[in-house]
């Protein structure tokens, strides 16, 4: 195996990671925030998706996808927040999750109904089509690229947020100390809002871009949550910085895992067995990851103790 | 000289740059009631919490029956005989009131994997349940669940938890807390007859009931011992006076 | 008055009767669904262990759920062809025989919870949910990509495996099986309720402080606990795959536990006969919506919220309850 074929596999695997951050990142946060498991973080990454390849197909303008994508995760976001997630914050564990269980039957039962079974396509735009020539020879995709910058950008953007605005010391007041921050006169209902639709809005983000590249049907958020969940369990709950990590370590364990297990059973092993061996293997790598993590730190990463 | 029960030696435990525990050393002897008191964000918590387990000190070491239990889990520890009630009720609420004895039965018997006898049958353990309550003066709320009961009740309940385990010495976390003043003489006659069976680490802020009770009293500062003594003495101990003790309830 | 045991009598009752009157009727496809629901209800009382009475929020029950699917399928796949399950170091032959299949089904199930549950029980509240979601999810994706026993296409039985003494080609023999399996394991679990392990397990439930300040080691009650749950879902995947003569990757996925759950929380969380109520209703709800609608889950996704908002309880706490205010 070539190097530069290593590389472009690495390059994707920080892709993939950056995607899975932008999910993580929305769950964490408002788990850190408001303590709510949400499962239907899923939905509003395709709800995302689907906004994107609607407005895609309409209008034929990229730019305009990935804002409706914002604009639809948000709103959605901000909906099941005001009707159905904030009668969930003081219920227990077990309610949150039956209760967006729900949710994922309804925003995929709905979404089928309304836009059919059949997988939506939404095209890479032609100006971020085609490859680029990296330092080293290596040619890359132009797109997955682009994506590795929005995510790193929006991470830069997230800390920012909540190291240094008002909103950000808001949020870590909340999650430190729920009845201070009543006290101090700040309407809570409306910053919960507001931290649940930013992260169904990053959701909705991630569900469009990847959304150009796969394709864009009912469920597809759901690996994408649980992986989600992989990355928080492996980061540590709470933490932006465990879930860059996390997502990072388990995008490129995944990438890296597919492509070079079966390369490496093949070394000893007939190649249709290497083959079956390896990419069975290569999908359990991951969970492998967690389990390792589990033994030696459960809090995860970047957890507390 | 008796050998002490319990033996904390200097036991540093730090938060960050909090140190909760700096070096804290105590014995509890047979017989005796030890009061260790303090203002709050003494440490007095973070103490018992490495007594009993659930923290593990950073440096030093805990003591029980001359064996190293540092390193022991909460339940160990229980089994070995260290009786603990908390500061807060830590009752299992949807459980009746004999059915939180019980629990403690099944703990102190190690009879946790029976998976057929029905525990609530068990005429060995309903006996020594009934006993317990009655000498908490419980024997009529046996029944009755455990979220309905007052305040006073609970720690009651508590301590009737903690005789079951027919413990070699208690831990015992602000009993008082919450009583009235005829919960708190009861209590305190209680506990006074109590010592004789095991002896008890009170920690307590009801500074009356202290001096009434305790046979030593040391006085946490800070993640500190700064004096140990009778109760004369650490009425007397200006350090103290000066770090805790406000003037008039001294010379009270 | 209604008290919840007779509720629970009546229950039962109705889930025996429907069937006999079905094949009084010569509806075999009504003792189908109650076959359906007698095996959906055993795994529900099985993660009902966990869940109500150990308050463990298992999402990866459907691993059990499908290992119980599997073993069955592999065993009688091999039966069907005479391939021998594995030569070396002895000879491991399939079966027909459903007694050897749910002995099986039941061992790999508590050995992988033995696993799964060392690992999940190191964390704790929201991670344990995570945790044994996503080792569900792994278990899924290896069914996927592990194409020795049909990866992703499942693996087809053609004829129904055997019990000694009946015919179980015959519905209303296989549904009297399963019912009989249904009620012995109803049994045992009110039996453990009952015994000391069941009172350790709900005070590390209620309390787990106050259960390690008497000595209990509260980990090493919930593996057990999650263990035995376990085995039970796991012969229930067993069963589910004879009613089908099917098993498939689906049995594995996280909505198969999600599914469990619903089981469980419609009828009423920590009651013992709650599942059987949850799984009947659920069946119903999928049989009667379904040929209404072809997104009848839009619905059941809201009835379940209005129950988890506004009607916790469930089904059976509900109706006794509601009952009991009459007297």
């Amino acid at each position: 195996m070539s190097t530069i074929l290593l590389i472009e596999q690495l390059l994707n695997g920080l892709q993939f990671g950056v995607m899975l951050f932008l999910m993580a990142a929305g769950l964490t946060l408002i788990f850190g925030v408001m303590g709510l498991i949400n499962l239907a973080h899923g939905s509003l990454y395709m709800v995302g998706a689907f906004a994107a390849a609607g407005v895609a197909g309409l209008t034929g303008s990229f730019a305009l996808a990935l804002i409706a994508s914002l604009a639809a995760a948000a709103m959605f976001g901000a909906l099941i927040e005001l009707t159905v997630i904030r009668r969930l914050y003081k219920r227990d564990h077990l309610d949150q999750v039956l209760a967006t269980f729900a949710l994922i039957l309804v925003f995929s039962e709905g979404t089928r109904w309304a836009f059919g079974s059949f997988p939506l396509f939404l095209n890479i735009p032609d100006m971020l089509s085609g490859t680029v020539m990296l330092p080293g020879g290596i040619e890359y995709s132009l797109y997955r690229l682009t994506i590795i910058g929005i995510g790193l950008l929006v991470a830069a953007g997230l800390f920012l947020l909540i190291s240094k605005t008002r909103v950000g010391m808001r949020i870590r007041a909340g999650e430190n100390d729920r009845e201070m921050i009543s006290a101090l006169g700040v309407d809570i209902s409306v910053l919960y809002t507001l931290v649940f639709a930013l992260g169904a809005a990053l959701a909705g983000l991630s569900g469009a871009l990847v959304g150009a590249i796969q394709s864009v049907e009912v469920g597809m958020g759901e690996p994408v949550l649980i992986l989600a969940f992989v990355v928080i369990v492996i980061g540590g709950i709470g933490s932006i910085k465990g879930a860059l990590a996390g997502a990072i370590l388990v995008g490129v364990t995944d990438t890296m895992g597919r492509t070079l297990l079966p390369v490496i059973f093949g070394s000893f092993m007939d190649p249709s067995a290497a083959t079956s061996v390896g990419s069975a293997l290569a999908s359990m790598l991951i969970y492998i990851l967690m389990a390792g993590v589990l033994v030696f730190k459960p809090t995860g990463l970047f957890g507390e103790a | 000289m008796t050998e002490p029960i319990l033996t904390v030696r200097d036991v540093h435990k730090a938060f960050g740059a909090l140190k909760a525990s700096d070096g804290i050393s105590l014995d509890l002897k047979p017989g005796e009631i030890h009061a260790l008191i303090g203002p709050n964000g003494a440490g007095k918590s973070t103490l018992i919490k490495q007594i009993a387990g659930g923290l593990t000190p950073d440096r030093g070491t805990v003591h029980f029956e001359g064996r190293e239990i540092s390193g022991d889990t909460v339940y160990e520890r229980a089994r070995l005989g260290l009786g603990r009630t908390f500061q807060i009720s830590a009752l299992a609420m949807q459980f009746t009131v004999l059915e939180n004895v019980v629990l403690g039965l099944v703990g102190e018997s190690g009879s946790v994997f029976r998976f057929f006898r029905p525990v609530m049958k068990n005429p060995a353990y309903l006996e020594r349940a009934h006993h317990a309550l009655k000498r908490v003066g419980l024997q009529d709320h046996a029944q009755t669940k455990t979220a309905e009961l007052s305040h006073g009740q609970r720690r009651q309940l508590e301590v009737a938890v903690a005789l079951t385990l027919e413990p070699k010495a208690f831990l015992m976390d602000e009993p008082m807390a919450g009583l009235g003043a005829e919960g708190s003489k009861a209590l305190t006659g209680f506990l006074r007859e109590l010592k004789a069976e095991a002896p008890i680490l009170l920690v307590e802020h009801d500074m009356d009931a202290v001096f009434a009770l305790a046979d030593r009293i040391s006085v946490l500062v800070y993640g500190k011992i700064i004096a140990t003594g009778s109760v004369a003495e650490i009425r007397a101990n200006p350090e103290v006076r000066a770090a805790y003790l406000g003037h008039e309830e001294v010379e009270a | 008055m209604l008290r919840e045991t007779h509720l629970n009598g009546l229950l039962m009752l109705a889930l025996l009767i429907v069937p006999l009157a079905a094949l009084a009727l010569n509806e075999p496809f009504i003792i189908t669904l109650a076959t359906k629901v007698t095996i959906l209800a055993l795994a529900g009382v099985g993660l009902n262990l966990a869940l109500g009475q150990g308050g463990l929020i298992s999402f990866g029950h459907a691993i059990f759920f499908g290992l119980g699917g599997y073993s069955m399928g592999i065993l009688a796949s091999h039966a069907q062809s005479f391939t021998p399950l594995m030569e070396v170091p002895f000879l491991i032959e399939g079966t027909k025989l459903m007694p050897v299949i749910w002995i099986v089904a039941i061992a790999v199930s508590c050995l992988a919870a033995l696993l799964v549950g060392l690992l999940s029980l190191r964390t704790s509240g929201v991670y344990f949910i995570m945790v044994t979601l996503a080792f569900g999810q792994m278990f899924y994706y290896f069914a996927i990509s592990w194409p020795a026993y049909g990866g992703e296409d499942g693996l087809v039985i053609f004829v129904r495996n055997e019990f000694p003494g009946l015919n179980t080609l015959v519905p209303i023999q296989f549904f009297g099986l399963c019912f009989a399996v249904l009620c012995a394991v109803l049994f045992f679990v009110s039996k453990l309720n009952k015994s000391a392990f069941g009172l350790a397990l709900s005070g590390a439930h209620f309390n787990a402080e106050r259960a390690e300040t008497v000595g209990i080691d509260i980990t090493r009650v919930r593996l057990v606990a999650f263990v035995i749950s376990a085995g039970i879902t796991g012969l229930a995947g067993a069963l589910f795959a004879d009613l089908n003569r099917f098993v498939s990757p689906t049995m594995f996925s996280w909505h198969t536990s999600g599914q469990i759950m619903i089981f469980i929380i419609l009828g009423g969380v920590a009651r013992l006969y709650g599942p059987i109520a949850g799984a009947a209703v659920y069946i119903i709800l999928e049989h009667y919506l379904g040929a209404f609608s072809d997104y009848w889950q839009i619905y059941l996704g809201l009835i379940l919220l209005f129950v988890v908002l506004f009607a916790q309880g469930g089904l059976i706490g509900g109706l006794s309850k509601r009952e009991a205010a009459h007297d």
